[in-house]
């Protein structure tokens, strides 16, 4: 056979395995939505879940998942950073950053569940948190921390060199160089790396369920003190989220309607995933593009 | 390839004024003794081109003249620089590079603006009126010949410009530091001719107000711009002269080979 013939041949495997891939999601992804966004109504994102009786909506698990979201996002945001910044720009490679790494590389291998068993006996028992969303969002983070790390050490050492050294011959310091130049130049990458791991965390329910717990007490959406028990703010209540109420629901619900709440709950958690996807690539363009001045 | 007795060399006394000044300097990458005892003087105000094979050392030597090659080499004695040691490790290398720019083989603009990339490192020098920096960004644009063809574009991206336009722009960049010498690395190889004759040009005008050391490794390039020539062989520099001289009257046998094109 000659190169040409090959060369179909081999596209042909390729397209065939691009078209499997393309279909299976599809597949999922349409099951999903087609059972669950009938059943997705006003009333059902903005009412409480029922324990015993048909109706139930999921305000609180869809509040609480955000809202752990962003804790855990500001609690390893700043750490991802640091990390990142001083393993791309400031650390020589020596047996020291190879202990980092490797430690990286094992922490993002950790099986969820093994994360929140973890949680649950260090935070939760030990240090007496409780299941509260606090110890969800170290839990997340520690989940979310390594992959973080690693996409922000990834984005900024793809910033060719050739802009550290315009930098360091124009007189700057490396500090300088670093958040000046070389972090608004690998911005759009951190911020998709980081609108996926939001994706990650928002879907994220075995390392919830020992750690942020399974009940959504009644909270008060008008108490804004943080340190009251019933406001919807305060970090110390026990939060089910979306992911861990689908896998309850499904489990262990007596609720009539158990079977739309869940099917309904995967499509909004889907959706909100698609949308953070989404989002990630639209976001990092339009920063990309501003940062740059590219019109 | 030849061999050439690398222990005999031609170093020319500079009857000019001294831009910076080399004295037994070393550069090794490791085990890799990469420059050898380099001694010259480079003039005030004058065009000095650096040439020889590809991997002789040029950059390396080119590089140590403020401090890029820190962490990268070890750079062993001194580079005087109006009578300090600028080798030494007490100096502070951010300030050093603000006298002592330096331009690359290939054109790295910051991604911003264009307007950015001239004023964010002025600023980090302390400059704050905002008359001063549109003057030095004006001049300097000037400078490099580059203003007429972005004085209208000054906020869209640098990344938007043509290779040869980022080139002068980062020619712009280090002049508005108003620098005292102009270290280029190979600053046309990249380039296409029209280019580089504007990158030549640009260097003749700029000689008035900065010492320039140049490498290139385009003999008919050294020849045009430059009025010294230093000629290097695996890390020596081997003769040192007027550029008229260099190519016209070399006293060294690997000189006379390499600008006649005999070499290797
Ligand atoms: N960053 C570096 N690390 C190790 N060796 C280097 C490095 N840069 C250059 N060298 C070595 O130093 C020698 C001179 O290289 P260089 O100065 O780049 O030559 P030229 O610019 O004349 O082509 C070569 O042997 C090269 O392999
Ligand atoms: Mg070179």
């Amino acid at each position: 056979m000659n190169a040409k013939k090959w060369d179909h041949v081999a596209s042909g495997v390729i397209y065939t395995l691009v078209a499997a891939v393309i279909l299976i999601l599809v597949a999922i992804l349409g099951y999903i939505l087609f059972n669950g966004v009938p059943d997705i109504s006003w009333h059902f994102l903005t009412s409480p879940a029922q324990s015993f009786s048909a109706g139930g909506g999921i305000r609180d698990q869809l509040f609480n998942s955000l809202y752990l979201l962003v804790l855990t996002i500001i609690v390893s945001l700043p750490i991802g950073l640091g990390a990142g910044i001083y393993l791309s720009e400031y650390a020589s490679d020596n047996w020291f950053t190879d202990l980092i790494r490797t430690s990286v590389e094992v922490l993002s291998s950790l099986p969820s569940v093994v994360v929140g068993l973890f949680g649950y006996l260090l935070f939760v028992i030990k240090l007496n948190l409780g299941f509260s969303i606090l110890s969800g969002a170290i839990a997340l983070t520690f989940f979310n921390l390594p992959l973080l790390t690693r996409n922000i050490e990834e984005s900024l050492r793809s910033v060719p060199n050739l802009q550290r050294e315009a930098g360091m011959s124009l007189g700057l310091s490396n500090w300088k160089t670093t958040t000046k130049i070389i972090l608004p130049a690998a911005l759009p990458g951190i911020l998709t790396g980081l609108i996926l791991s939001a994706g990650r965390i928002f879907g994220e329910a075995a390392a919830l369920i020992y750690t942020a717990g399974q009940s959504a007490p009644t909270v008060d959406y008008s108490n804004w003190n943080v340190f009251s028990a019933t406001s919807f703010l305060n970090p110390m209540r026990p939060a089910e989220t979306l992911a861990v109420h689908i896998w309850k629901v499904n489990t262990e619900s007596v609720t009539p309607d158990a079977n739309l709440i869940s099917s309904a709950s995967s499509a909004v958690l889907i959706i909100v995933i698609l949308i953070f996807n989404l989002g990630a690539r639209f976001l990092g363009n339009k920063l990309y593009k501003k940062i740059t001045a590219t019109k | 390839m030849k061999e050439y007795n690398l222990n005999e060399s031609y170093i020319t006394d500079i009857p000019e004024k001294k831009a910076l000044s080399t004295k037994n300097l070393q550069v090794y990458y490791g085990d890799n003794h990469a420059i050898f005892d380099a001694n010259m003087d480079f003039p005030r105000y004058k065009i000095t081109a650096l040439i020889g094979a590809s991997g002789c050392g040029k950059s390396t030597f080119l590089r140590c003249l403020n401090r890029m090659n820190d962490k990268v080499a070890r750079v062993d004695g001194n580079i005087m620089y109006r009578n300090v040691d600028i080798n030494s490790p007490k100096i502070n290398v951010y300030e050093v590079r603000q006298h002592i720019g330096m331009v690359f083989q290939r054109p790295n603009p910051f991604a911003k603006s264009i307007r950015e990339n001239i004023i964010f490192p002025l600023r980090n020098t302390g400059i704050k009126s905002n008359d001063e920096l549109e003057e030095r960004l004006e001049q300097s644009l000037r400078g490099a010949a580059l203003w007429d063809e972005v004085k209208d574009d000054l906020n869209k991206s640098a990344l938007a410009l043509s290779g040869g336009q980022q080139q002068r722009l980062c020619i712009a960049r280090s002049i508005a530091m108003h620098p005292d010498v102009l270290l280029l690395d190979e600053p046309a190889s990249a380039l296409d001719p029209i280019s580089t004759s504007k990158i030549e040009e640009t260097l003749q005008i700029l000689k008035k107000d900065y010492s320039i050391i140049i490498v290139t490794h385009n003999l008919q390039q050294a020849s045009r711009i430059s009025d010294y020539t230093a000629f290097l062989h695996l890390g020596h520099i081997v003769e040192y002269n007027s550029t008229a001289n260099v190519f016209t009257k070399p006293k060294m046998q690997a000189t006379d080979d390499y600008v006649s094109g005999n070499f290797g």
